[in-house]
């Protein structure tokens, strides 16, 4: 969906007719989000390269009207005790490190930037392209022309005849005539429609059904983990991100707006049941447990020697290198329900076929202890949709699969690396093994008190630099 | 070393009246000589025999839409600037630039001697509606000439330019554009186009080109002039082996791409 709004913001775009294909309930339903709600659990943490894309393509201003919380601070350390690191957007001369939004808040903001640009058309039977996407219920989205088309069903069955080489010059062009010779995609609908589009973007989520009707392989694994989302609320507002690195994975603790909190819970599929089954009360007391004393104690704020044992490092020290280590705030109460998903890998070893392509989950499913997942499908958004208009640019078929190559060459690098580089995070923690906490905590204090490489990683996570591993010593 | 060439090109006169277009290939769609001939060879397969054409094609089509839109005052950031302009492409083969054209909202006609390829090109065309409309004809730039065909703006694209330059400009209204792209004449084309290109990374078949039939810009300049088109713009295209695209440059030693406007007198 973001992906048919930047391409209705893009000039040379404008003009595609796009179909949205997607049976999520809430696409019918108008200012569904009532703001003295609780916040729901699924949320997003979006980086200020997803914020100045939204902005870019006019669906900010609709994020803005609903709750929403940006963090300037965020803390991680692990169990051990041996060491943490916090940063500080001013580390990096910024305002904000993210902004916590609720799914359904990013959804609707879509939407509603969606038909902000166009008029919406039912029934448009003919398509310049179509688009089936997904938020994490596995619904899939079209795309119209902005002249769009939304369409509150499923794709059931996906047809692409090669080119036709046969001879004999057929004179009519019905749009069965262009499918049968290859210049159309056919999708059936689960409601009985077919629609025919030059390109069907499959945006339909990690168990992609658009990936599987094409073809494309995927390489990847489960982890043996399961992670246990929920809302919480404290005493006060929390304004900063907190992570702690347990032997079975990570908590995350995330500012969600008001006194409330979202948590992320990496655990085995054993506790993680446990933890859906155990009272309230219990559970709260679990979670304030694992994000202050458990498992070990808090690490030391030894601002003054951790800096001194790297004061040898060239750069300036980062504001927050001076910064203590700080108790996250406590969780009072349990305010939605616990919702368990199981955690896997996945990547497709193609991204473009001939007009199909795929973007966000449909193409890499990522752990999600960094919340990078939703980040990295918005910049395949936004790859994508300046592909597209430089093919419209020079008057290429935007199903040609030399065209989409372009998009595969730009994301797919830069995906891998960060599957890559949150799959070293996720391996690094699941062992609890002496001499490798102890590099953890060097890592954590290499990471806190030089300031080059702290730079480094808060750009990289802002989704503003291409590679995290800095060069501390020449930059 | 230069009466040779002359020869050559006398040779190619012929040639050209008899409707056969030589050692085009890597800049002309033409699919006449391909070593193999009688196997069918799909001009529009992007990863078969004109995978470098269709490489380059979005490259010389920026160009194109960039100095198109400056002289007619189109806007570059509409879908279909082109909308309005009479477009004739010389030598179009399977139609790999002249289809771009017509989504560009070009009224466009591809020309080719060829018969086989204007069959392609039709055929091709045909199925989608926004390149239905070109009209192609099985003729020479000169038969168009004969006709009194008039066009905006005349796209040409042959590694051997000199001949077709006055039926360029005869085919172009008063204050129309030409576009032109070729090969240098140069020691590095010879290495790149030729010994590269044919020998080593086999992208095109043996004696694609003749070296000896290739202009260096000075000469094209000069040629055009001649046929009163004035050459206001000339670019380069450079490969970039790593990302494997073309990109234009001012690096105009290898291919390159001129445009001109013609006098009005």
């Amino acid at each position: 969906m973001a992906l048919a709004c930047s391409l209705a913001h893009l000039p040379l775009t404008k003009h595609l007719k796009v179909a949205i294909i997607d049976s999520n309930p809430a696409l019918g339903k108008r200012n569904c989000i009532n703001k003295e709600d609780p916040p729901d659990p699924r949320v997003s943490t979006v980086t200020p390269a997803t914020i100045s894309f939204f902005k870019d393509i006019g669906a900010w201003q609709y994020i803005q009207q609903h709750r929403h919380a940006y963090f300037d601070k965020m803390q991680v350390w692990d169990y051990t005790g041996l060491g943490y690191t916090r940063y500080n957007a001013r580390d990096v001369n910024k305002e904000v490190l993210g902004c916590v939004v609720e799914n359904k808040v990013l959804h609707s903001s879509l939407l509603s930037c969606i038909e902000f640009t166009s008029d919406i058309h039912l029934g448009a039977y003919k398509l310049d392209w179509c688009n089936a996407a997904d938020s994490d219920v596995d619904d899939t989205f079209i795309n119209t022309d902005f002249r769009k088309t939304i369409y509150p069903s499923k794709v059931t069955s996906m047809a692409l005849l090669p080119s036709s080489s046969s001879m004999g010059v057929d004179s009519t062009l019905s749009t069965t005539a262009l499918f049968t010779k290859g210049r159309l995609a056919k999708l059936e609908l689960s409601d009985g429609k077919s629609l025919y589009a030059k390109l069907v973007v499959g945006a339909d989520g990690g168990k992609s059904r658009v990936r599987e009707l094409a073809g494309f392989k995927t390489t990847g694994w489960s982890y043996s983990q399961n992670a246990v989302i929920c809302t919480v609320e404290h005493t006060e507002e929390n304004r900063c991100a907190w992570q702690r690195f347990l032997p079975a994975g990570p908590i995350a603790l995330l500012p969600i707006g008001d006194r409330f909190s979202n948590i992320v819970w990496t655990m085995n599929p054993k506790e993680s049941s446990d933890c859906k089954t155990m009272n309230e009360d219990e559970f709260v007391k679990t979670v304030n447990h694992a994000l202050d004393y458990g498992y070990g104690s808090h690490p030391k704020s030894s601002s003054s020697g951790g800096r001194d044992m790297f004061s040898w490092l060239r750069g300036d020290v980062a504001i927050s290198a001076d910064e203590c280590f700080e108790v996250p705030p406590k969780v009072i109460k349990l305010a939605s329900d616990r919702m368990v998903f199981p955690l896997s890998l996945k990547h497709a070893n193609d991204y473009v076929s001939k007009r199909v392509v795929l973007i966000g989950d449909a193409a890499h499913t990522v752990h999600p202890l960094a919340g990078q997942g939703v980040n990295l499908g918005f910049e395949d958004s936004h790859a994508l949709s300046r592909v597209i208009a430089e093919g419209v640019a020079v008057g290429s078929d935007i199903g040609e699969v030399s065209l989409l190559r372009k998009y595969e060459a730009e994301r797919k690098p830069a995906n891998i690396a960060m599957m890559a580089l949150l799959e070293v995070f996720q391996r690094a923690y699941s062992v609890d093994f002496g001499p490798l906490n102890i590099l953890r905590a060097a890592a954590f204090n290499g990471a806190h008190y030089i300031s080059p490489l702290k730079k480094s990683i808060i750009s990289y996570a802002s989704g503003e630099k291409k590679m995290p591993l800095p060069l501390p010593f020449f930059s | 070393m230069n009466l040779g060439w002359r020869m050559v090109r006398k040779l190619r006169i012929v040639n050209a009246r008899n409707g056969a277009f030589f050692n085009a290939r890597f800049f002309s769609d033409s699919t006449t000589q391909l070593p193999l001939a009688s196997v069918t060879v799909d001009p529009w397969d992007s990863e078969g025999p004109f995978k470098p054409l269709h490489v380059m094609n979005p490259t010389r089509l920026a160009f194109i839409r960039s100095t198109l839109c400056r002289h007619f005052g189109k806007d570059p950031n509409c879908a279909k600037p082109f909308e309005g302009l009479n477009i004739v492409d010389v030598g179009c083969g399977g139609g790999i630039l002249s289809e771009p054209l017509a989504r560009m909202g070009a009224t466009v006609t591809g020309v080719d001697a060829v018969d086989k390829n204007i069959k392609i090109a039709c055929l091709h065309a045909g199925s989608d509606p926004e390149t239905s409309t070109i009209e192609y004809c099985c003729t020479t730039a000169e038969k168009l000439v004969e006709e009194q065909r008039r066009f905006d703006a005349v796209i040409e694209h042959v590694a051997d330019p000199a001949e077709f330059c006055k039926s360029l400009a005869a085919l172009t209204v008063e204050g129309g554009a030409n576009v032109v792209s070729t090969i240098n004449r140069s020691m590095r084309a010879y290495a790149t186009a030729i010994v590269a290109a044919e020998y080593i990374l086999r992208w095109l078949p043996k004696g694609t080109h003749e070296w000896s039939s290739f202009l260096t810009p000075e000469e094209l300049v000069l040629i055009l002039q001649r046929s009163s088109i004035d050459v206001k713009e000339m670019a380069g295209f450079v490969y970039n082996p790593l990302t494997g695209r073309w990109s234009l440059s001012d690096d105009i030693g290898v291919n390159f791409i001129a445009f001109g406007t013609k006098n009005t007198q």
